[in-house]
């Protein structure tokens, strides 16, 4: 298998390039022409409902499942006739954890670490995501959220440019899954691309630089948060504008805003004061969703 | 867990690729080969036999064995010594034991809980899950047949150099038979079947396959089905190398045929998820 990590990507700034991406398995199509990209140094969170083609897509992008039709490029290269080197590049931390339940936790994140030719130090990932705290717990006894960050650890262990992350902060609590965001946040920052899969739209409002929208196998809507929230409330007739008042009395604030929405009522206008926040795109993404909704119980389609 | 902030932690646990290039490394690349197989060998090595259950299959079970022969006038050879019969039929049943049945129920959990995705994503990659594989089924042997042995000399086995090195293809060979089928089971069923499955072939086997009692033992409708099994070729090859049995070529070429039919059946339609 040849695999030469020194030859440059297609695509300089683009760690994942998708284009037209199908997958059926059997008669049912669960993409039908995804399209995504992903960039070295920014976080881009899939989004969708269950059963959307969210994981076949990432499948197809580590190599375990082969593209129907279109085009899948990871850091330059067809992933499913990738070979050990391009895969050392690669970290993925998979939807049911892939953790082998009869190990202990700090001897499988030593034997994920000893698959690269030079991984981070392992007592510090170890200590950083709290894994010292259960490294001699047997993985079957591990709580959910020990999963998910023992996952997390092996995933990038590696330091790959480009990590893969299913519902990274599931089953965690509070005080480390701001951590695990930091944590992502700071991979993002250091150069690598991070593909997040999630549910959880704090993380994705706190987290993503770019999200993807999809549904029925369909990327439906793609951009910044904002965009995204933007261009859809656009579509339904709504402007979403952002301001940052600097200066105010807190006092004055009830005042402000009443003087604000008599302005926007003088341009026939009703104003909403809001933030973009997790309950807005989560709002975006149920419209977006529903189509697709009434066409799952229409009857099937694929 | 730690006292160090997030960001603090982050910035330790993420060496920067950006910036002061005195501060990068080497891009990232994957261990030698040979170190990836023998730490996936390691790994499973380890497992296998820090397993409660998996050490009475594998030891504790063979060893049973061995001291129910060699103490029970059943399953012996004329001219034979009960320790010889009684060995032969120990490591077969050893061999069953960990070759098939742990490595399907550890393989077919494996399957279930998403770690041949996940593995098939890392530098390791399919091929060397197996190679890792094997070489853990065969360093699992190798304390199984010391334990055994040293077992077997207390109870009057003394060996020969020769018959020792003549068990050693028809030990690798019963391996390759035995672990692919194990692979086959884990990789064709579900979870659950694959427990039930990979038990109760093992106790049809070991019982009625062979491997305790020679071939010659059993009513003569049923010497030609024994004959063909694995578990048949296994044991009357056993037998021949350490009871002074009757080496047939018809043992070697059953014996050949199950291990590269098993193989040919893995490589087609062993599957790595359970979707």
């Amino acid at each position: 298998m040849t695999d030469d990590i020194t030859a440059p990507a297609t695509t300089a700034a683009a760690a994942l390039r998708i284009e037209d991406l199908t997958h059926s398995y059997g008669p049912v199509r669960a993409l039908d022409g995804l399209t995504l990209t992903a960039l070295r140094g920014q976080v881009t969170a899939l989004l969708g409902p269950n059963g959307a083609g969210k994981t076949t897509a990432v499948s197809c992008a580590t190599g375990l499942l082969r593209a129907g039709g279109g085009t899948v490029e990871v850091l330059g290269r067809d992933p499913w006739n990738a070979g050990p080197e391009h895969r050392a590049r690669v970290g993925v931390m998979i939807q049911d954890g892939g953790l082998a339940s009869g190990s202990r936790a700090m001897q499988l994140l030593r034997y994920g670490a000893s698959l690269h030719a030079d991984p981070l130090d392992v007592e510090q990932v170890a200590e950083h995501l709290g894994i010292d705290d259960f490294a001699g717990t047997l993985v079957r006894r591990l709580s959910g959220g020990q999963r998910q960050r023992l996952a997390l650890a092996l995933a990038l262990v590696g330091r790959p440019e480009l990590i893969f992350l299913d519902e990274p902060t599931a089953g965690m609590d509070p005080a480390i899954r701001r951590r695990v965001r930091h944590l992502i946040r700071s991979l993002a920052d250091t150069g690598s691309a991070v593909v997040l899969t999630t549910h959880m739209m704090d993380d994705v409002v706190g987290l993503a630089d770019a999200v993807c929208v999809i549904s029925g196998g369909r990327t439906v809507a793609s951009g910044s948060v904002q965009d995204v929230i933007t261009a859809h409330r656009e579509h339904e007739g709504v402007v979403s504008v952002r301001a940052v008042a600097h200066g105010v009395d807190p006092a004055a604030v009830p005042a402000l805003e009443t003087e604000l929405r008599d302005a926007a009522a003088r341009h026939g206008a009703r104003l909403e004061i809001t933030g973009a926040g997790a309950a807005d795109l989560e709002a975006v993404l149920l419209d977006l969703m529903a189509p697709q909704d009434a066409a799952d119980q229409a009857g099937p389609t694929r | 867990m730690s006292t160090t902030s997030p960001e603090q932690g982050a910035a330790s646990t993420v060496p920067p690729r950006s910036g002061n290039p005195a501060a990068r490394r080497p891009a990232p690349a994957p261990a030698p080969r040979r170190r990836r197989i023998l730490a996936h060998a390691a790994l499973e090595a380890r497992v296998l036999l820090s397993n409660g259950e998996q050490l009475l299959v594998a030891i504790a079970l063979p060893a049973i064995v061995l001291i129910g022969l060699r103490l029970l006038p059943i399953g012996r050879l004329e001219g034979a010594q009960p320790i010889e019969t009684a060995l032969a039929a120990t490591l077969g049943t050893a061999l069953i034991s960990t070759s098939f049945t742990s490595q399907a129920i550890q393989t077919g959990f494996d399957r279930r809980n998403g770690v041949l995705r996940w593995v098939a994503t890392t530098p390791l990659g399919r091929d060397g899950y197996l190679a890792g594989k094997i070489l853990a089924t065969l360093l699992v042997h190798v304390v199984q047949v010391l334990v055994l042995g040293l077992l077997a000399v207390a109870l009057g086995w003394r060996p020969g150099l020769l018959e020792l090195f003549a068990v050693v293809p028809v030990w690798l060979l019963g391996t390759i038979a035995f672990g692919s089928l194990g692979l086959l089971v884990a990789g064709l069923l579900r979870t659950e079947a694959v427990l039930a499955v990979s038990n109760l072939v093992f106790v049809v086997l070991v019982a009625a396959g062979g491997v305790a009692f020679p071939t010659s033992s059993y009513p003569r409708l049923l010497h030609g089905l024994v004959d063909l099994l694995p578990s048949g070729a296994l044991g009357e090859l056993l037998r021949a190398c350490l009871a002074g049995g009757d080496v047939t070529g018809g043992s070697i070429i059953v014996l050949m045929l199950w291990a590269a039919g098993g193989s040919l059946a893995v490589a087609r339609w062993f599957r790595w998820t359970s979707v």
